[in-house]
């Protein structure tokens, strides 16, 4: 069990490509953080530099205090568990578990008891003399954990540990992780391209995108509270809405309509010397069919042809599509294009040219319908479209 | 529609069995004539009409045959083993290292199997002569070596690379070093390579004639495929195609147990399991 601090921690290949750059963490003891972003974000890498299977080019690693750059994996005392489970096929279960305590010269009775021990806390005590190649994939995952939890290191690292799961084993192990890690109370470290994983896993997650931290925070504070465009709409699903916004007198001019500019909005805009075209974030939840909104409540109210209904039981998903529509261009930032792309490699309904809302399920919304929609203007976000900067947000005011 | 389907499955197996007759009817052909009795050896059948073990039993008269088959063993052994040792670690440092002249290694080992051994005799012959190991085993276990290590290091390295990059991570991160991470972990796993390239380097180093009737002159180091070429008649007047045709026989059991050995070992899908099936 160790504190992990990463300082100024640089990757660059070879071929001169920078994976990473500059990143500054710290992971406290019987922290679970974990790294999220797009593929190619350099999360990955970050967390074999963490490993020492890839060199740090630049900046400095401490493990417990200890400057580790230079030491091989196997002196760094670090677990892993790698998203294709990386188990030995010609060993059992049992000798995959032992394996590293063999290594270590542990006693045989010694690796048995903590072998069996680990087996039963996730469960695997009648595999244990089975090979990887007779399990399921559920049961392969838990021998991966196994061989983790069984060293006892100072920390966990996790790739993807789930990402080859279907989706209703996905959940239970992500409970059981969480509920694991509680109970050792080990460091870890968890890289994730999904972001309900990060959002429901962690105690704080960490936002890379190009090899750059974009945020860093426990995940309510990064879902009420994003730094950027990257941040907001990454995190949330549905992802956040984007319109294109033109600062009028005292309003700011969407295509759903007038939102009124409130005087703090206002007064942050000019002080932070906006410009006059700006991006609007608005959540799905935000949106309510207006016949379900007690009259009088501040928002604006739009009508529009509902293109989509997904029924979920507890809430309702309407997808609206307008001709001559044009919410914020996926080709105007590339933040926002990258976004639309991880969204389409990920298959998502995140599609940048319709509005997701979140309605309760009292509604009585009809595909194909002209519906009047209302939306809370107070929780708007607003960002800079040239920079993705969120100029809502309290820390950007004090850069 | 089911006479189309029937005929299409006429066809492939009349083709098959085309196939099939072609490559065993020389083998059956000289199995034939091993068991013919002198007597009837040039009668032109099939099937022999005399059954006779006379050609095995004069085979193994003299020493001459005998020799030559232990030669050959002793031979063909030793330039295996070492071809595969010496391959297995060249193989796995083609398929994951990065270092400079990785190229010009596989270019050159490239360069060895196909130059025409034919143009290498002359030069060898001299070469071992001056050296002092011509007629001698390590005078046919080099050249063998020299010439299969190209093909073991092919065979292997692709081999290797099909095992997953993560096992050998898992390995070290759990606490070995490079070497324990190869011999624990990476080497079970490539054995259905090894194995399947010390069948393939036996193979020829066993087939192989030219060295073996260039590089030796006595029974000293004569392997079986050049010592049949000394075979001779019981008289002058008389081919010896009998003894021929018994030596090419027991000759190729060795080939075939071999193969039926090891065959087991080459087991596909040996690292299934390993990763996300």
């Amino acid at each position: 069990m160790a504190e992990i601090v990463l300082e100024g921690i640089t990757k660059r290949f070879p071929d001169g490509a920078l994976a990473v750059r500059g990143v500054d963490l710290t992971v406290g003891d019987g922290e679970f953080v974990i790294l999220v972003g797009p593929s190619g974000c350099g999360k990955s890498t970050t967390l074999n530099m963490i490993a020492g299977l890839e060199d740090i080019t630049e900046g400095s690693l401490r493990i417990g205090g200890q400057v580790v750059n230079d030491k091989a994996p196997k002196d760094r005392d670090i677990a892993m568990v790698f998203q294709s489970y990386a188990l030995y096929p010609h060993m059992s279960v049992r000798d995959n578990m032992g394996f590293a305590l063999r290594l270590a010269k542990v006693d045989k009775a010694t690796i048995r008891s903590k072998v069996e021990d680990a087996a039963r806390i996730l469960d695997l005590t009648e595999h244990l003399d089975r090979k990887p190649a007779n399990l399921s994939g559920g049961q392969r995952q838990r021998v991966a954990m196994g061989r983790a939890i069984v060293r006892n290191p100072k920390a966990f690292l996790m790739d993807e540990p789930l990402s080859n799961l279907d989706a209703k084993l996905r959940v239970q192990m992500r409970t059981q992780i969480s509920r694991l890690q509680h109970r050792l109370g080990t460091t870890t470290v968890y890289v994730t391209h999904d972001q309900t994983e990060a959002m429901t896993l962690g105690d704080r997650v960490v936002v890379m995108r190009g090899g750059v931290v974009q945020q860093v925070g426990t995940p309510q504070h990064l879902y009420d509270n994003p730094r950027n465009l990257f941040v907001a709409g990454f995190i949330g699903s549905p992802a956040m809405n984007f319109l294109h916004a033109t600062v009028e007198e005292n309003a700011l001019r969407t295509m759903l309509g007038e939102i009124p500019l409130e005087a703090e909005l206002r007064q942050t805009l000019e002080r932070r010397d906006a410009p006059r075209e700006l991006i609007v974030g608005l959540r799905p939840e935000y949106f309510e069919d207006a016949s379900l909104v007690e009259p009088g409540r501040r928002g604006l109210t739009f009508t529009a042809t509902v293109d989509v209904v997904e029924s979920l039981g507890s809430d309702v998903y309407a997808y609206f599509r307008e001709e001559g529509w044009q919410p914020a261009a996926s080709s105007d930032l590339a933040e926002l294009a990258e976004l639309a792309a991880d969204a389409g490699a990920q298959e998502t309904s995140a599609d940048q040219d319709q509005i997701v809302t979140r309605l309760s399920a009292a509604t009585r919304i009809r595909e194909g319908s002209r519906a009047e929609m209302w939306v809370d203007t107070a929780k708007i976000q607003v960002f800079d479209p040239h920079s993705g900067a969120n100029l809502t947000h309290p820390e950007n005011h004090r850069a | 529609m089911a006479s189309a389907g029937a005929k299409h499955v006429t066809g492939w197996l009349t083709i098959n069995i085309v196939v099939v007759a072609y490559a065993l009817f020389p083998v059956w052909w000289i199995v034939a004539l091993s068991f013919k009795d002198p007597s009837t050896l040039t009668d032109g059948n099939f099937y022999p009409t005399k059954w006779t073990w006379q050609n095995y039993r004069g085979i193994f008269d003299t020493s001459e045959f005998t020799r030559a088959l232990i030669n050959s063993i002793g031979i063909a052994l030793i330039a295996t083993a070492v071809a595969v040792v010496l391959g297995t670690m060249a193989a796995y440092a083609v398929a994951r290292l990065r270092f400079p002249g990785k190229r010009l290694l596989i270019g050159m080992s490239l360069l060895i199997a196909m130059f025409p051994p034919i143009s290498l005799v002359s030069p060898l012959f001299n070469i071992e002569r001056f050296l002092g190991i011509f007629d001698t085993w390590p005078g046919l276990i080099i050249p063998y070596m020299t010439f299969s290590l190209p093909l073991a290091i092919y065979t292997l390295s692709a081999f290797f690379r099909e095992i997953p990059w993560d096992l050998e991570k898992a390995a070290k991160v759990d606490g070995a070093t490079p070497a324990q991470a190869f011999r624990l972990v990476i080497a079970p796993l490539a054995a259905p390579g090894v194995f399947t390239t010390a069948i393939l380097v036996f193979i020829f180093c066993w087939n192989d004639f030219l060295f073996a009737i260039s590089l030796t002159s006595t029974t000293r180091a004569r392997t079986v495929p050049a010592a049949i070429a000394f075979f001779t008649g019981s008289s002058q007047f008389q081919q010896p195609t009998g003894s021929i045709a018994a030596a090419a026989v027991v000759i190729t059991i060795p080939i075939i147990v071999f193969v039926l050995l090891f065959q087991r070992r080459i087991v596909a899908g040996l690292t299934s399991g390993a990763v996300k099936g």
